[in-house]
């Protein structure tokens, strides 16, 4: 059975100048051990979807369209059964660990938190050996438990934050840009263990990113959005390497790929603001940062098509009987025109 | 192009002196409490960034970038060694330091955190000029945020950060460094706080703004990506020294200490097989004998080191401080990389 489905997701928030789309009509769906990373610049809508598939969404958010996880709708189901899913089925592992653990309580008393919650008739002593087996799993000594979260570097209290989704045996973790913050060796340590962890145990996994390269060499999958949309979907490395939206382009050409002359000392960006989410541009929603812009994009209503073999985009340009340029111009040759 | 080579060669003209240098600086922060020890945060550091260049320090948290940074700016004294602005040693009376800061300009990494949300975006380019006391205030503001790409400038004066999105957040405070019209440029982490999409533009204002104006910056991150796209010349740093230094071509075709080769490795797409070292990286208060570098050193670990007969030298004997490099010239600070090298030209003598 597919493991999380999300049909028509729509987020509206309420707010005292008027409704804001932050998702607008989302169709993604997981298989059991699948990983799916989900991109997007900040305010397009992805760490509104992390939220809502565990209905953590704020009073003010109206979500229309359904979300299946093991084929129960979250947002439908009573609060016995909703709290059965969090943590249990599904947890998230927040951005920012350095702000997600709680100052004054020892890390080992708030991992077993939801342990001792969630399961019952687990004792204080078989809890605290759960917690000393997760922490070695996570690799780190089980005697950090007594730790505080300011005794530990930022990287540990990200292995702390992954121990701590971890706990209850999910089956579905999903990670809202779980390195953001970390150098690249740690970085590097993180995605290892996580990618690791996802293996071995058959977990599913979405991971949200701003970060198309990180993306592609942790997921199987790879959904860019824009503006509450997704714009393409695919293989996750044939995404990054030769993307058909030109936004999803933008993004993967934002990190360079060192020893490729044609970034170097020309660094690519993609000009322009993301829309006002409550002002989105008719038509296809990027059309005014669109370097290939064409008439129709800006009243033509977009839809995902396919584009090639397990991919979608939702960009003309894939239609038959168009051809693909490639839609990301050097910023800096640009810039020095007359 | 052709207004941005001119002066560019103009720069050459003035000679490749450095504009900015660091003579063996060396920065120790006294530890809290009673016995504990001073953290060394920069141990021996030798950089000259030439006119016009554009200088990458790399190294992950904690390794004492920032606190290099800080002291090429004047916020902090060397404990030993000197700054030198144009050949001249640094001064630390407040009349020379304020002169020094005009020509020296920092930029930091949040823009939003460096930006008074109280204050305009005239407010807040304005400040540098008034305390400098220059004139033509409102021509100098204009003229900076045209540069920076905010235009037209009048459109944004009275514009107050929260309503600007995270680029022209960034725009505004490069902009505020600018309208003093520095040489030099020290940027920290310019672009970590921003979105992807964002970053390709910041990275490309600033390598305008070295074309057009000649403007030389130091750019401390730990991003290697950021390197390849606008920097000439790479300096790692680890544990408060520089172990490697060359142009990202030398640098990223051909890594010599193994610290800048596991760096290398774990970047996405990376043709390398990930080397990912583990632990975090060690305490400036206990710096390790030796090659400072070796506990984590995966050729000591694999043996490599010990096969070419240096393990003991990795284990026991300090390397020395890298001296200045010239901008073309490669430099590492590993026992391994130099024995290679040795067997390298003993083997050409005998071929």
């Amino acid at each position: 059975m597919t493991l999380l489905d999300l049909r028509d997701l729509s987020v509206t928030y309420a707010t005292e100048g008027g409704p804001i789309p932050a998702v607008r009509g989302v169709n993604l769906s997981l298989e059991p051990g699948q990983t799916m990373g989900l991109a997007g610049e900040s305010g397009c809508g992805k760490s509104t979807i992390a939220i809502s598939i565990l209905r953590l969404l704020p009073p003010s958010a109206e979500v229309t369209g359904q979300i299946l996880f093991n084929g129960d709708d979250v947002l439908t189901m009573n609060w016995g059964r909703l709290r059965a899913v969090r943590w249990a089925g599904a947890s998230i592992v927040f951005q920012g660990a350095l702000h997600s653990l709680n100052p004054v309580r020892k890390i080992g008393g708030q991992i077993a938190e939801p342990i001792l919650l969630h399961e019952t008739g687990v004792s204080k002593e078989a809890a605290s050996r759960r917690v000393a087996e997760l922490l070695s799993q996570v690799g780190l000594p089980a005697a950090k438990a007594d730790s505080y979260p300011h005794e530990l570097s930022g990287g540990q209290k990200q292995r702390v934050m992954i121990a701590m989704a971890l706990a209850c045996g999910p089956n579905l973790i999903i990670a809202d840009e779980p390195t953001t913050a970390l150098d690249v060796m740690i970085q590097a340590q993180v995605l290892n263990l996580i990618a690791g962890l996802v293996r071995d145990r058959g977990i599913g996994m979405i991971m949200i990113s701003h970060d198309l390269s990180v993306l592609a060499t942790t997921c199987q999958r790879l959904a860019v959005m824009y503006a509450g949309r997704i714009v393409e979907e695919g293989p996750a490395h044939e995404v990054f390497t030769d993307a058909r939206h030109p936004y999803a382009e933008a993004l993967a050409w934002a990190f360079p790929i060192i020893g490729d002359t044609r970034t170097r000392m020309s660094p690519r960006g993609l000009p322009g603001d993301p829309p006002d989410p409550a002002a989105v541009p008719s038509g296809c929603s990027f059309h005014p940062r669109c370097a290939v812009v064409r008439p129709e994009c800006s009243s033509r209503q977009m839809e995902l098509w396919p584009a090639g073999d397990g991919r979608l985009a939702a960009c003309v340009r894939v239609l038959p009987g168009s051809e693909g340029e490639s839609a990301v111009r050097s910023v800096k040759e640009e810039s020095r025109q007359p | 192009m052709s207004a941005g080579s001119s002066s560019v060669s103009a720069a050459a003209a003035r000679g490749t002196a450095p504009v900015l240098s660091a003579v063996d600086v060396r920065v120790q922060f006294a530890g809290r409490g009673r016995r504990r020890a001073a953290a060394t945060a920069v141990d021996g550091v030798n950089l000259d960034i030439a006119p016009g260049e554009i200088l990458a320090l790399v190294g992950e948290s904690g390794c004492g970038k920032t606190t290099l940074a800080r002291t090429m700016l004047g916020l902090e004294r060397p404990t030993s060694g000197q700054v030198r602005f144009s050949g001249q040693p640094l001064s630390y009376r407040s009349g020379a330091l304020r002169g020094y800061r005009r020509s020296v300009q920092l930029v930091l990494q949040d823009p939003t955190g460096s930006l008074n949300p109280r204050h305009t975006v005239y407010e807040a380019v304005a400040e540098g000029v008034r305390i400098h006391k220059l004139d033509n205030e409102e021509a100098r503001v204009a003229d900076a945020l045209a540069r920076c790409g905010l235009r037209p400038p009048e459109r944004f004066f009275l514009r107050y950060p929260h309503e600007l999105s995270g680029g022209q957040r960034q725009r505004v405070v490069i902009a505020g460094a600018l309208v003093l019209e520095p040489i030099v440029l020290v940027a920290d982490e310019p672009v970590a706080s921003l979105d992807a999409s964002v970053r390709g533009e910041i990275l490309s204002l600033l390598l305008r703004l070295r074309d057009e104006l000649g403007l030389a910056a130091l750019v401390v991150t730990h991003d290697l990506g950021l390197a390849w796209n606008i920097a000439d010349r790479l300096a790692v740093m680890y544990l408060g020294r520089i172990v490697e230094v060359g142009t990202p071509e030398q640098v990223f075709a051909d890594p010599r200490h193994p610290y800048t080769r596991a760096l290398m490795s774990v970047l996405p797409e990376s043709p390398i097989e990930p080397i990912v070292l583990t632990g975090e990286p060690p305490d400036a208060t206990r710096i390790p004998s030796g090659c400072r570098f070796h506990p984590r050193c995966p050729e000591l670990a694999s043996g490599a080191a010990a096969a070419a007969g240096v393990a003991e030298q990795c284990t026991g004997v300090p390397l020395p401080v890298l001296p200045a490099a010239g901008p073309k010239q490669g430099q590492v600070s590993c026992h391994l990389a130099q024995a290679n090298l040795a067997a390298d030209t003993a083997d050409a003598r005998l071929a």
